[in-house]
């Protein structure tokens, strides 16, 4: 990656937000650390089975935040997410049996395709159309439900998927890690991921170069939707049941986690690992907040302040004039 | 155009401005049909009572999406409205009471917070050089946190005349504070049905939205939306009108913040009505025509964008829709709302003319 650097210290764009995130997350072990031994005299945040725990449930947003990786990738985004998660697991939970998990993953699919079909082929702006496809699916699970939390419960593989553990791994982390590693390969070593890259740069230049854009897009939402749906029915395997709003509280940290991590908000530029350590950042930051008993008040502002001072450190744009 | 003559010279501008107009019209057309239909099927339809519950519910939407309308127009997005709104809403519920100038003077700090939200917005965006999206998806964090503080609880203290008189027709105004004869004065009586919020939302878009889209940085907003680079180029000040841009939308923001509060009579820091209010301020400015793309649309369409959305939910009442549907209804008007955009896709002859 690093081929023209002259200087040693001398970070490539790429990879200063990585540098930057892992020694964000550092900073928030230490500050954290410091607050517990002060406290409690104990340091929990770096026992194993602590941060082990924290990661299990920092999962379900690492999965989410790398299907909204491919889509931002695109310079697109998918708002559809909340009630994608919601959907799927509420549908793998009504369907039960062996057939949950893939149905919620179909519903996952499904989505991201009409999604995809909405932005690639009728041209309508991400924002606006995955917009009304979330408006949709919430009016299809509240006729669905009854407007309740459905009473069926996860199956034994979904609950199996998100809680427990194979030699002290939580199942839920090697899930995420398996995805992890797919995307990695899906971006750096297929033409498609290559493709994604290139339509996220400049459509037209892409496709006047023989890039099937429009398939390309379709693809991607559909991966989102699918990675959204497998999000949903393990979080309904860790809840043990799906319920309303479910999905609510992920959109917005996975967008934030995804641009954290480098990944430009207008599609072409972006590394997974990026991703990968925005979304455990945006986990420890809430577990240190946790621990601090910090009110709602408290957390919006740290929240937000952390975004924007990231992001003045390295996600700057380019002013007009070059 | 395969025509010549005087006339059909004519018919062409004609046809120009009717194609350059086209969703505004749309949404103007579709407005009144749904709220006719409305009346004509309510049992006290075409009434005052109606006409002021409406204008009601209406208010602070169309305020949001005229706030959202501006950054828009500049090809970014706000995701801080509903914050802003509720930091607004928050902050004015303990200052509107008192004697009649401390409220003034509440009203007065109320706006200035807005417009001071929407300013730091776009300081951030323009000197931290930060996409507008994610920027104020963050700077939206800190004003609801800020909120929160501001209220933690839902409550409040409201002047009760001031908050009867503005959700109320012109007639409560005059028979409150007794002119016009109490409201009774021949003169006064045509208008005295008007509802006291439809003058506010003529008022805020003929005394603030009108004046700023015809000025100097009200053109340079739409030019940046247009083409960034063309619009530095011809010497138009950028940063100037980002700001400018960021600083009015706050401030409409703001004015809808300040109505909620004399509406509800008191502030809430709810979380998901700000989020809803800034996902239907982006659908109401999409329906009214203003595109995504920046460059093109009014916040006067954006108006009429919230004002079909709020129809929309009305007429469920009336019908009395099973309420667990209505949600689907909703998105289903929106998708199709945005999908009547994709007419123009099949006319495109040029594969490469989608990739704008």
């Amino acid at each position: 990656m690093r081929t023209k650097n002259s200087s040693r210290f001398k970070l490539s764009e790429d990879d200063k937000p990585i540098v930057f995130a892992a020694g964000f997350v550092v900073l928030i072990l230490a500050v954290g650390t410091a607050y517990t031994l002060q406290t409690q005299g104990t340091a929990t945040l770096l026992s194993p089975t602590y941060l082990l725990q924290q990661l299990q449930v920092g999962a379900f947003l690492g999965v989410v935040a790398a299907g909204m990786m491919l889509v931002i990738l695109l310079g697109h985004i998918d708002l559809s997410v909340p009630w994608t998660i919601a959907a799927a697991a509420m549908m793998a939970t009504t369907i039960g049996g062996p057939m949950a998990i893939p149905v919620g993953l179909a519903i996952g699919l499904l989505v991201g395709l009409v999604n995809g079909f909405g932005v690639a082929f009728l041209r309508i702006p991400s924002m606006i159309f995955t917009l009304g496809i979330n408006a949709v699916l919430r009016g299809l699970m509240v006729a669905h439900t009854g407007g309740f939390a459905p009473q069926t419960a996860a199956t034994p593989l979904m609950q199996y998927l998100a809680v427990n553990k194979i030699a002290g791994i939580p199942v839920a982390l090697i899930v995420w890690a398996v995805v992890s590693v797919a995307v990695v390969v899906l971006l750096t070593r297929t033409f498609f991921g290559r493709y994604i890259y290139a339509v996220g740069n400049r459509e037209s230049a892409a496709y006047l170069s023989g890039v099937p854009s429009r398939k390309v897009i379709v693809i991607a939402f559909g991966l989102c939707g699918m990675l959204s749906g497998l999000a949903g029915t393990l979080l309904a395997g860790y809840s043990t049941k799906a319920y309303q709003g479910m999905g609510d509280t992920y959109l917005l940290p996975a967008i934030a986690a995804v641009v954290i991590g480098g990944t430009h908000i207008l599609g072409g530029r972006g590394r997974y690992i990026g991703t990968l350590l925005g979304v455990i950042l945006i986990v420890l930051l809430n577990s240190v907040l946790s621990i601090m008993q910090m009110p709602e008040s408290g957390r919006q502002i740290i929240y937000g302040s952390v975004i924007i001072l990231m992001l003045l450190v390295y996600g700057r744009g380019h002013k007009v004039t070059q | 155009m395969s025509n010549t003559g005087l006339h059909h010279g004519f018919m062409t501008n004609f046809k120009i401005a009717l194609f350059k107009n086209a969703a505004f019209i749309t949404v103007i057309l579709v407005f009144i049909a749904f709220y006719v239909f409305y009346n004509l099927n309510h049992p006290r339809g075409f009434s005052t009572a109606v006409y002021i519950q409406n204008s009601n519910e209406v208010f602070a939407l169309a305020m949001v999406a005229m706030a959202q309308t501006i950054p828009v127009l500049m090809g970014g997005l706000d995701l801080s409205v509903g914050a802003i709104m509720t930091l607004v809403n928050c902050l004015a519920s303990h200052l509107l009471s008192g004697s009649a100038w401390q409220v003034a003077f509440g009203m007065v700090i109320s706006l200035l917070a807005g417009a001071a939200c929407g300013f730091i917005n776009g300081c951030v965006v323009v000197y931290g050089r930060i996409q507008p999206i994610i920027a104020t998806l963050a700077t939206g964090a800190i004003f609801m946190g800020i909120a929160l503080i501001l209220r933690p609880t839902p409550g409040g203290n409201v002047d009760g005349d001031l908050a009867w008189v503005l959700t109320n027709d012109l007639f409560e105004i005059a028979a409150t504070y007794g002119f016009a004869e109490g409201g009774e004065a021949s003169w006064f009586v045509p208008i005295a049905w008007i509802p006291v919020p439809l003058i506010l939302l003529v008022l805020a878009a003929a005394l603030v939205w009108l004046p700023f889209a015809r000025s100097v940085t009200g053109r340079s907003v739409y030019a940046v939306g247009s083409a960034e680079g063309a619009a530095y180029m011809s010497g138009l000040s950028i940063n100037r009108a980002k700001i400018a841009a960021f600083t009015l939308g706050g401030f409409f923001a703001g004015l809808g913040g300040l109505y909620l509060t004399l509406q509800t009579s008191s502030g809430n820091a709810d979380i998901p009505q700000a989020g809803a209010y800034t996902l239907n301020s982006i659908a109401a400015v999409v329906i009214g025509g203003t595109s995504l793309l920046g460059g093109v649309g009014s916040a006067i369409g954006s108006i009429f964008g919230a004002l079909v959305l709020r129809t929309i939910s009305f007429n469920f009442r009336i019908f009395e829709i099973d309420p667990l549907l209505q949600p689907l209804f909703e998105g289903v008007v929106l998708l199709a709302a945005v999908s009547l955009g994709a007419i123009a896709v099949i006319r495109v002859k040029n594969t490469l003319e989608l990739f704008r």
